[in-house]
C-alpha cells in the first residue's frame, strides 16, 4: 500500500503560484483579443478562431482527466461524438436551442464519461490508455452503425444557425464565451477542495485517502468532467461545422487532443490554452510552408495529410524529453519563474 | 484518569503465509502521547495501516471513540477526527506548501463541483477562511511563514516533516498517528519536533499515537510505550518501565547481540 502511485510525472508543477495582478491582465488580454478577432481579422480568421476557442474546451477538459487527475485517456473524441450527437439530435427532434443543447451534450457526455471511467479505478497509466481505446472504438462503432439514429456515415446535416442576427461572427462570439467561462470554471475548480483532490490523487492516492479523500468518485469525477468539456466541445462543433458524422471522432482526433495537452502543458490551465492553440494552427502553418517550398506542379500538399499524424507523434515525443511541462515550461522560464527542482523529482 | 480514545483488540493480520500482527491490543489513553517501538520489521507500520484502513486485519477489532472503524473505508478516518504521517513523507510535489496543507482539511470543506466553478460567494468564502485558519493554527506553529507559498518539493528534509506535519493538524483531529516522525532528523529538529508534539498534545488536546526508532525522543515525550516484537505486543506501560523489561531488552539486545 505504500508503494508509491505510477502516475504520470507532476508536469507542471513546482511552480510558484502566478502573480494575482498578472493572471487577471492575462485573462482581461485574452478577452480583448478574442472580442476583437471579428474586427481586424478575416472571414477566415473567425473561422480560425472558433475551431479554436471550441479545441480549448476539449483540451482544457482532457486536461482536467490526463493532466491533473492523472488518468491516461485516449478516447477523448468520442466524448466529443457524444456530445456532437446529442446535441444534434436534440436540435433536429426536438428543435431546442442551442444553450439547451450544449448542456444536454455535456450531460450525456459526462454520463457515458462515468461509464467508461469505471477502469480507471481498477487501472493506471498505459493500461488505462488502453481501456481507453475501448471507449474510442467502441463509441465509433456506435455512431457508425446506429444509422437510424446517427444516420450512419453519411452523419447528420444541421440547419444554419443564426445567433441574434449576426451570422458567423454572432456564433463565434457565442463559441468564445462558452470557451471562456469553461476555461475561467477550470481554473476556479483548481482553487478549491475539488481541484486539489485531483492531484492529490494523481500524485500518491494512499496519502489522499488519509486526507478524507474517496479516491474512486474522486477519479470518477475527474473522468466525469473531462468528458463533459468533451460533450460541451462537440456540440458547438456540430452547431459550427454543420454536420456530425463519425469520421469527425477517430482515434486521431484524441491524440490531437493528447498532443495539446502534452504540448502545452499537463496541469496547466494556460498549458491547455497555448496547447490547442499550437495544434491547431500548426496544420495551417505547415500548408504555408509546403507552399513556399514546394516546386511548381510538384503534389507535396498530397503530403499534408500523414506528415500531420507523424508531427503529432513525434511532438509529443520530443516535448516529454525535453521540456515536459510543454509551452507553459517556455512561459515561465521567460518570466523567470521556473525553480527547476521538479524535473528532478522523481518518486 | 482519562479514558481510552482508541482500542485495539486481539487484531492478526498475515500476508501470504507470514503473520505480521497476531492477537495485538493494546488502548491509546486520549490527550496522552503513547509509543509504539520495537525492531525492524516488528508489525509497527503494518498496526498503523490496519488502524488507517489499507489493510484489512483477520480478525479482531479498532475501536476509535466508541465506533468501530474496521468496517468503514480508508477515507472515512479523516472526518472520524483521524490524522497521520507517512514514514517516508507523502507529500504532493506537485502543489505548494500551502495547498499540501489545505488538502487536511478536505473532509470538513463542502464546495460543490458547481459552486468550484462559479468561485463567488460561498466556494471563495470557505477558501479564505480555510486560508485565516491554516495561517492561524499551523503555520505559526510549525514556523512555516517563509514557506507558505513555495513549491514543496526541493524543500529540505526536515521542512517536509513539519509540513506533513501541518497537513495532518489543520483538521484539528481528535487522534493524531505519526509514523517516525524523528527519522532523518538532525539532534536539534528532533527536539523541536518533540517540543511541537508535545504542544499539540498539551494545549490543544490531541491524542498522539506514534511510532519511532529514536528511544531517547520516545523515552523523553511519551506517556505510554507499546512494545512490538514478531508482530506481538511483548511490553506495555510507562516508559522507565518499558526500558526496565527483560523481554524488551531480549528483543532489542538480544537479537542484534
Amino acid at each position: 500500500m505504500t508503494a508509491p502511485s505510477q502516475s504520470l510525472p507532476a508536469a507542471a508543477s513546482g511552480t510558484k503560484p502566478l502573480d494575482p495582478r498578472i493572471e487577471t491582465i492575462s485573462w482581461i488580454l485574452l478577452v480583448l483579443v478574442m472580442i476583437s478577432v471579428p474586427v481586424w481579422g478575416s472571414i477566415y480568421a473567425v473561422y480560425m478562431a472558433c475551431l479554436i476557442s471550441i479545441n480549448v474546451i476539449a483540451t482544457v477538459g482532457l486536461n482536467i482527466t490526463v493532466g491533473y487527475a492523472g488518468l491516461l485517456s485516449i478516447g477523448h473524441s468520442a466524448f466529443l461524438g457524444v456530445g456532437a450527437y446529442a446535441s444534434a439530435l436534440m436540435w433536429l427532434h426536438l428543435g431546442t436551442p442551442l444553450a439547451v443543447n450544449l448542456v444536454i451534450g455535456a450531460v450525456a457526455a459526462f454520463a457515458i464519461g462515468l461509464v467508461f471511467g469505471i477502469p480507471a479505478l481498477r487501472i493506471k497509466g498505459v493500461y488505462l490508455a488502453i481501456a481507453t481505446l475501448a471507449a474510442q472504438y467502441s463509441l465509433y462503432f456506435v455512431f457508425q452503425q446506429w444509422t437510424s439514429v446517427t444516420g450512419g456515415d453519411r452523419g447528420l446535416s444541421l440547419p444554419k444557425i443564426d445567433v441574434f442576427g449576426f451570422g458567423d461572427t454572432g456564433f463565434y462570439y457565442v463559441v468564445a464565451f462558452v470557451a471562456l467561462i469553461a476555461t475561467l470554471a477550470a481554473r476556479n475548480l483548481f482553487r478549491t477542495r475539488i481541484g486539489r483532490s485531483f492531484i492529490a490523487v494523481r500524485e500518491k492516492d494512499y496519502a489522499a485517502q488519509v486526507l478524507g479523500i474517496n479516491v474512486v468518485s474522486t477519479k470518477l469525477i475527474a473522468f466525469g468532467i473531462g468528458a463533459a468539456y468533451a460533450g460541451i466541445a462537440g456540440a458547438l462543433l456540430a452547431a459550427f461545422l454543420r454536420i456530425v458524422n463519425p469520421d469527425q471522432f477517430t482515434l486521431v482526433s484524441s491524440v490531437f487532443f493528447l498532443a495539446a495537452v502534452v504540448v502545452g502543458g499537463r496541469g496547466s490551465i494556460l498549458g491547455s490554452i497555448l496547447g490547442a492553440l499550437f495544434m491547431t494552427l500548426m496544420p495551417e502553418f505547415l500548408r504555408e510552408i509546403i507552399a513556399l517550398v514546394s516546386i511548381e506542379g510538384a503534389d507535396l500538399a498530397s503530403l499534408l495529410s500523414p506528415l500531420r499524424e507523424i508531427i503529432f507523434g513525434s511532438l509529443i515525443v520530443l516535448f516529454l524529453i525535453f521540456e515536459p511541462r510543454g509551452l507553459v515550461g517556455f512561459v515561465d522560464r521567460a518570466l523567470g519563474r521556473s525553480e527547476n527542482v521538479e524535473a528532478r523529482q522523481e518518486h | 484518569m482519562t479514558s481510552d480514545i482508541l482500542v485495539v483488540s486481539g487484531v492478526d493480520v498475515t500476508f501470504g503465509g507470514i503473520r505480521a500482527l497476531s492477537d495485538v491490543s493494546l488502548s491509546v489513553p486520549e490527550r496522552k502521547i503513547t509509543a509504539v517501538i520495537g525492531p525492524n520489521g516488528a508489525g509497527k507500520t503494518t498496526l498503523f495501516n490496519v488502524i488507517s484502513g489499507f489493510y484489512k486485519a483477520n480478525s479482531g477489532s479498532v475501536t476509535f471513540a466508541g465506533t468501530d472503524l474496521l468496517s468503514q473505508p480508508a477515507h472515512t478516518r479523516s472526518a472520524n477526527g483521524i490524522s497521520r504521517t507517512f514514514q517516508n513523507i507523502a507529500l504532493f510535489p506537485g502543489m505548494t506548501v500551502a495547498e499540501n496543507i489545505k488538502l487536511g482539511a478536505h473532509a470538513q470543506l463542502r464546495t460543490s463541483l458547481f459552486a468550484a466553478g462559479l468561485y463567488l460567494g460561498p466556494a471563495a468564502k470557505e477558501e479564505r477562511e480555510l486560508e485565516e485558519r491554516m495561517d492561524k493554527t499551523v503555520i505559526e506553529l510549525l514556523g512555516l511563514q517563509d514557506n507558505r507559498d513555495s513549491s514543496v518539493s526541493g524543500l529540505p528534509y526536515g521542512t517536509q516533516k513539519r509540513i506533513e506535519l501541518a497537513r495532518a493538524l489543520i483538521s484539528g483531529p481528535r487522534l493524531l498517528m505519526l509514523d517516525e516522525p524523528f527519522a532523518g532528523l538532525p539532534t536539534t529538529e528532533k527536539a523541536t519536533m518533540a517540543a511541537q508534539i508535545r504542544k499539540v498534545v498539551d494545549e490543544r488536546g490531541v491524542t498522539v499515537l506514534l511510532i519511532d526508532h529514536d528511544m531517547e525522543s520516545i523515552m523523553g515525550m511519551s506517556d505510554q510505550v507499546v512494545v512490538l516484537n514478531f508482530g506481538e505486543v511483548i511490553a506495555a506501560g510507562a516508559p522507565a518501565d518499558v526500558q526496565a523489561n527483560p523481554a524488551v531488552i531480549e528483543a532489542y539486545l538480544g537479537a542484534e547481540a
